[in-house]
């Protein structure tokens, strides 16, 4: 290829941090009219090299061309001036301005018409749709989400760099939104997509470059490859993507939600009348868009919200409005959504949090005080048979990484041997290779016949370890539908709010 | 007490003698009692979350009724007991109003102060008037211990109440590090989320903590009025709130507050036995005087910076919903 075709090229980039080698000696280049993926694990150095490319770090080695001139920035404003765009995870939006506003913010200019009817021709250009004079607030996500990218292209960015774009998007939102960025290749300029979501590296991009450790361990094109051996590059090894699922029998209901309804944080009902039961030997996913209950009734289950109607068993004792103490002690375990805020003391030692279950229990204190030698065996124990990855039990859990954290917590949770386990988005931010772990830790529940609750907004994981599936919509169950009978497409659907009864 | 006859041009020599020296040092040990026992029982109250501005009202009603109670009793013994409890009592009326009405800690306490201040002073007059002197605790020797020559003087024949405050220390590290309340507490403390979905009762935790804190903050308005032998308005004169700074100078442990409080007594022995000796005299005295505050700011300026030992969910109420 030649040299005039590729709109940015990063050669031979080396990035030394104190005791790491952040990326070492990595190219990667864009084409105009292209989307190029850069795919790898956290702390692989992917946003190492976005930050040198964005003038935020200095690479200690290698060059930068931006349409065949070097590269010489060192601020986000210059990478804009000079035609680099960046759609941040979390919108940067002035929540309280309009979307012309936000998008004037920064331009100098006081025209605001000027501005709307630029932004009007560039949504109609790029099928953008958004209404110019809507206040950010009342935006939906995926709205938002293009005013991000009209953002970007009123400033005349030729390079776009998304990072993970989809994560708070409908897997139709998705496909609409590969739409619009196939588009906005197509008009000559490149782009960059960040994502961990395998199935959709593969439909979206061009080419694909894998980073680990630091280092390039692949560079293919989806025809070329399968998610399986994206998944082998960006760990090293063999990873099974869906978690063998040996036939265990199915048991007695051991969860029975009847009739549930929870109000959310906003005094409106979050959960609506939910009828659900879980039993011994099985694993319910509940699939659905973020923010259509399944936090509520996550919550509700394990006594940290109360119920407005309805109830929750367990094991046929009641735990309805029950304090999370009696909810555990009736066979709960937890793995909340937010693991850093609900699941763990983030400045406790590992040895803490793994006792914060059950240091009062007669095994571990007497009297008050605790045996700390017991409680050590405890956690070494745990730590080893769960495979968490710290230097020491004495380590500051903070200090560990997410998908250890979450290890962590399934350690703590799983070995309470509970009747009922709930957990909700158990591998949501964690990197594959834990990822693999935690599922075959969940479906091997099923063998002790644990009844399983999984939530997740992430469909490939519903699909890889439920029985059921069960759809949320607007905080009502809308379908409950056995595995074998489910597709992506049929679930998304139901999951964007379809009427089941026309499916 | 002083064995130098006040003369008029002291030199600083004269402070640097064995005598003196021991003296000043005991001295400070004894100034360093309460706010040792008021700061312990703040780490334990903000290690479980709770900011408490009123331990100087706290002091002060527990002090008074101390004051009262010995010289109505004559049992120092029940004025201990009263302080305590009256120090438990307003711990009960903070929990309420930091935990059930969720109030603003920082403004709350400052209204506990200023109850606590006012309503010893309105009690000293009524049922008191005239200040009249009441015994103070006996020194007792610690056998052998108090024998070693001049180290027996300066840490080993004090009072009842100087050993119990620093036996303290090693309690409350036991009981924050090693009991199943400790973890409570300091998981709440830092966490009340992750505490609550594991079955912890943030509120019952964060209770607990403040009746230990208020109770300690209690015991030690009584220590210092039946030390001092007497009782006059604002007797503490600040002691609770540089007890709380002690709590961030010491990185919210029982070792570190033992370490700012036994400074800052020595400190304040210095001071008051430089003027004793007329070293510092006049404008130079009342600066002296200030010494002790501004070492200790400038202490927290540089040792405070370790927001990594401050519990995370310090002053945030605890609620449920979002």
């Amino acid at each position: 290829m030649e040299m005039t075709d590729l709109m940015l090229e990063m050669k031979g980039i080396t990035k030394r941090f104190p005791g790491v080698l952040a990326n070492s000696d990595v190219d990667f280049n864009v084409r105009a009219g292209e989307v190029h993926t850069l795919l790898g694990e956290n702390g692989a150095g992917k946003s190492t090299l976005m930050k040198i490319l964005f003038g935020l770090y200095k690479a200690d080695e290698g060059s930068i061309h931006f349409e065949g001139k070097p590269l010489v920035i060192n601020s986000p404003a210059a990478a804009i001036s000079a035609g680099i765009g960046m759609i941040h995870q979390h919108f940067m939006l002035v929540n309280t301005f309009t979307v012309t506003e936000n998008v004037a913010l920064g331009l100098h200019t006081s025209d605001l018409v000027a501005v709307r009817k630029r932004l009007t021709e560039l949504t109609e250009t790029y099928g953008l749709d958004v209404d110019p004079d809507a206040l950010v607030w009342q935006l939906a996500v995926g709205e938002r989400q293009r005013v991000e990218i009209l953002k970007a292209l009123y400033r005349d960015a030729r390079l776009l760099v998304l990072d993970e774009p989809t994560a708070v998007l409908t897997p139709q939102e998705v496909n609409d939104f590969f739409v619009t960025l196939r588009q906005i290749a197509d008009d000559g300029r490149g782009l960059i997509f960040i994502s961990h979501k395998l199935h959709e590296v593969m439909a979206l991009s061009d080419r694909i470059t894998v980073l680990r450790d630091g280092k390039v361990s692949g560079a293919t094109t989806p025809a070329e490859t399968s998610r399986q051996q994206l998944a082998q590059m960006m760990v090293g090894r063999p990873v099974k993507l869906a978690p063998d699922k040996p036939e265990v029998s199915i048991g007695q209901p051991r969860l029975t939600i009847n009739n549930l309804s929870v109000m959310g944080d906003r005094d409106v009902l979050a959960v609506k009348a939910v009828e659900l039961s879980v039993h011994g030997g099985e694993v319910v996913g509940i699939a659905g868009v973020s923010g259509n209950g399944q936090r509520e009734l996550c919550e509700a289950v394990a006594g940290l919200r109360m119920p407005v109607a309805g109830s929750v068993s367990l094991d046929g004792v009641d735990v309805t409005a029950a304090s999370p103490r009696r909810c555990r002690s009736a066979g709960l375990a937890f793995v909340p959504e937010e693991r850093m805020l609900h699941g763990a003391v983030a400045e406790f030692t590992v040895n803490e949090n793994l006792m914060l279950l059950n240091h009062d229990s007669e095994e571990f204190s007497r009297w008050g005080f605790l045996k700390i030698p017991a409680l050590r065996n405890q956690a070494d124990h745990l730590v080893g048979h769960y495979n968490v990855k710290t230097p020491s039990i004495d380590t500051p859990t903070s200090a560990l990484s997410g998908g250890n954290i979450q290890k962590l917590i399934m350690a703590r949770e799983l070995s309470s041997k509970p009747a009922v386990l709930v957990a909700a988005q158990p591998t949501r931010g964690v990197d594959i290779g834990a990822a693999e772990y935690i599922h075959e830790r969940l479906i091997a529940q099923r063998e002790q016949g644990t009844a399983v609750l999984v939530v997740s907004e992430d469909l490939d994981e519903v699909m890889a370890l439920a029985d059921r599936v069960a759809v949320m919509f607007e905080g009502r169950i809308v379908a409950v539908i056995d595995r074998a009978d489910c597709t992506v497409e049929g679930l998304g659907l139901l999951m964007a709010g379809a009427d089941p009864s026309s499916n | 007490m002083i064995p130098y006859k006040w003369r008029e041009h002291l030199t600083m020599s004269e402070f640097f003698t064995l005598p003196v020296l021991v003296l000043t040092f005991a001295s400070g040990v004894r100034f360093a009692t309460p706010y040792l026992l008021a700061s312990l029982g703040e780490t334990v109250g903000q290690r479980s979350g709770v900011l408490n501005l009123g331990v100087d009202g706290v002091m002060l009603l527990s002090a008074f009724f101390a004051y009262w109670t010995v010289l109505e009793t004559d049992s120092r013994l029940l004025g201990v007991v009263v302080g305590l409890g009256v120090g438990i009592l307003m711990g009960v009326v903070y929990a309420i109003v930091t935990l059930i009405f969720k109030a603003e800690q920082g403004i709350s306490g400052i209204g506990i102060f200023l109850f606590g201040l006012g309503m010893s002073e309105l009690l000293f007059l009524k049922q008191v008037g005239t200040p009249r002197g009441i015994p103070s605790f006996d020194d007792l020797k610690v056998p052998l211990l108090g024998d070693i020559p001049h180290i027996g003087d300066m840490f080993f024949n004090h009072s009842i109440v100087v050993y119990l405050a620093v036996l303290l220390v090693p309690a409350l590290t036991i009981m924050v590090n090693r009991t199943t309340l400790g973890l409570n507490i300091r998981a709440v403390g830092e966490s009340p989320e992750a505490a609550d979905s594991l079955g912890v009762s943030v509120n019952l935790t964060r209770t607990v903590a403040i009746l230990i804190g208020n109770g300690l903050a209690g015991l030690a308005g009584a220590a210092l009025t039946i030390e001092l032998g007497t009782f006059q308005n604002n007797l503490t004169n600040g002691i609770g709130f540089i007890a709380v700074a002690l709590v961030y100078f010491g990185a919210w442990r029982p070792l570190g507050v033992l370490a700012g409080s036994l400074l800052y007594g020595l400190i304040t022995a210095t001071v008051t036995q430089w003027k004793t000796l007329g070293i510092v005299t006049g404008a130079a005295a009342s600066f002296t005087t200030m010494a002790p505050a501004v070492l200790t700011v400038i202490a927290l300026a540089i040792i405070a910076r370790r927001s990594a030992d401050q519990p995370a969910a310090l002053t945030v109420p605890f609620s449920r919903d979002g």
